[in-house]
């Protein structure tokens, strides 16, 4: 327990910056999000119309909404258990405590830099259909010619790899703070008792570290349907189709492009009770621990 | 100590090749920005630097105004980190060192933001900042950033551990909270300000959303922006001048993470020990 100072009007003057952005960017549009979806407005947004739970209704009943369900879902699938499979794996070979491999490990953090609309831009390269090396790899091992600008699964493979790839550092950079805080005791008197590598993989470390990994799983579902509105916006506009139109995405169509506002906050009202439910989960299972963006 | 799997030899290599994966996509676009398209569209590929990366870079820079691109991205972000420690330091130290009607629900309040995403308030904050003339300037880029629950976590934390007899010791030297906060307080927080400026510098310089619908004209377009007009064509890609304006804007905030990554990690078995 600190000493406390006893003033009054202190602490309020200290919070009064964080509060008032809070308020007016954060808390007060939301719940106008909230209103907004009750509404239909016009294109020059002079005119609202209330329709109570009709874009609600509309929403889905709308293709192309049903579509960036899926397609958002089939990518945080593979960015969420692509990234935490091969972070994991990374951060264990990384952990062992040699010579040099600190240094190793602050290479390895280097991804973390790189925004996600840019690892998209390296990713085209590394897939363009004529002489990316990644496409030439994938054809090769495959034997079906890599095109993410004609071929649908092809270009949502695409901007997966690239979101999971600009991740790694960031889920790196937890997996190894995670095994540095394991007990070595408990992994000792395993060795003692015979226990193989694999086995106290599995059996001790895995479990243990179930704490950094849920933290993470929160982190990179909550990234995979936020951040790639850059990655789609700089490489794919959503196509080839709509194959690569995340929900973001189409919120933005929806909201900036055709300027139908109440339709888009009704998007933005279903995102909202995602992050809720997803974060809720989180401070129950995790409670309010620090974590880094 | 542990008996080895492996050898420490085929440790490193391992490791080597492991670290080489990792980056290689990092490697190749630097690899691409030296290049002209003779050499990186022959069959089998050579992974020779070419000599090309300077009429590359001056090629990228003068098309899409990079110099520009580049200081609306470095103002912004540096506005944004150190605007977002400064709040976070006045809210952990108030959270920590002071009782007060309400502290729950402001705490609350402040953990708010993470539920809060862009997108899901993104209409009416476009609608207020339009009203407010905030459409095109560092303010509306920036203000609507400025909060920052894990910044407050953070610094709550650390005051948390700071031993109580510090401020004891203050208050009977008579010193006030500001003197405390400022010459006590502070300089034990220099390594989570490191680590805090690194996280929401490449934060704020990978945005790309909110700059894409508040920012549009030359005056204050950021760089992750701009550089979508060097693929904005029905032609050819000239993957060259990409991956030079790619290198470019991904220097500073690599630079940034060179810099302050020992702190980052500091920071990170600060709140691993916690747990």
């Amino acid at each position: 327990m600190q000493t406390r100072f006893p003033n009054r009007l202190l602490p309020y003057l200290l919070l009064a910056p964080s509060v008032l952005v809070v308020l007016v960017f954060f808390v007060i549009p939301a719940v106008q999000s909230i209103q907004l979806s009750l509404y239909r407005v016009s294109a020059l947004g002079d005119r609202r119309i209330f329709v109570g739970w009709q874009n609600f209704t509309r929403l889905f009943a709308d293709p192309d909404y049903l579509n960036s369900i899926v397609v958002t879902g089939w990518f945080s699938l593979i960015v969420v258990f692509a990234g935490l499979a091969v972070s994991l794996l990374v951060a264990v070979v990384a952990n062992q405590r040699l010579r040099g491999f600190a240094f190793y490990r602050t290479l390895l953090i280097w991804p973390y830099a790189i925004s996600p609309s840019i690892a998209g831009l390296i990713w085209a390269l590394m897939l363009e259909p004529s002489f990316g090396l990644a496409s030439h790899l994938l054809t090769d091992l495959t034997g079906i010619s890599f095109n993410f600008r004609t071929s649908a699964n092809h270009a949502l493979l695409f901007i997966a790899l690239a979101a999971t790839w600009k991740m790694l550092g960031y889920n790196i950079i937890f997996f190894l703070a995670g095994l540095r805080g394991l007990p070595t005791e408990l992994l000792e008197a395993a060795e003692v008792d015979g226990a193989g590598p694999w086995r106290r993989f599995w059996r001790i470390v895995f479990p243990l570290l179930s704490p950094t990994t849920f933290f993470l799983f929160v982190m990179n579902t909550l990234y995979a349907f936020f951040e790639g509105f850059g990655l789609v916006h700089i490489t794919t506009s959503g196509g080839p189709g709509r194959a690569t139109d995340l929900l973001v995405f189409k919120l933005y169509r929806d909201g900036f492009i055709g300027l139908n506002t109440g339709y888009a906050s009704a998007q933005s009202v279903l995102l909202l009770i995602m992050v809720a439910a997803l974060t809720t989960l989180q401070f129950r299972y995790a409670g309010s621990k620090v974590f880094y963006q | 100590m542990r008996k080895r799997l492996v050898a420490p030899g085929a440790s490193h290599a391992v490791m080597i090749v492991v670290v080489l994966m990792t980056l290689f996509p990092m490697l190749y676009a630097v690899l691409l920005a030296t290049q002209v398209p003779e050499q990186y569209y022959q069959f089998p590929p050579r992974f020779l630097p070419g000599s090309s990366l300077l009429d590359n870079a001056r090629y990228v820079w003068n098309d899409i105004h990079m110099g520009r691109l580049l200081l609306n991205t470095t103002i912004i972000s540096l506005a944004v980190a150190i605007g977002k420690i400064f709040l976070s330091i006045l809210a952990g130290f108030a959270f920590v060192y002071f009782d007060f009607p309400g502290k729950g629900w402001v705490f609350i309040l402040i953990l708010l933001t993470h539920m809060l995403p862009v997108p899901v308030r993104i209409v009416p904050t476009f609608e207020l900042l339009d009203q407010m003339g905030w459409v095109d300037t560092y303010a509306g880029l920036t203000v609507p950033f400025l909060a920052s629950a894990t910044g407050t976590l953070l610094f709550r934390q650390l005051y948390q551990t700071i031993p109580p007899s510090l401020a004891d010791a203050a208050r009977i030297d008579g010193a006030g909270p500001m003197r405390f906060l400022w010459s006590i307080v502070m300089p034990l927080s220099r390594t989570n300000i490191a680590a805090l400026f690194l996280v929401e510098f490449i934060y704020m310089w990978n945005q790309y959303l909110w700059p894409l619908i508040i920012a549009n004209s030359d005056a204050t377009r950021v760089v992750q922006i701009g550089l979508k007009q060097l693929v904005a064509t029905d032609a050819a890609v000239d993957w060259h001048y990409v991956m030079a304006g790619t290198v470019i804007s991904t220097l500073p905030p690599l630079i940034v993470l060179v810099l302050l990554q020992r702190s980052l990690l500091e920071g990170m078995s600060l709140y691993e020990e916690k747990s």
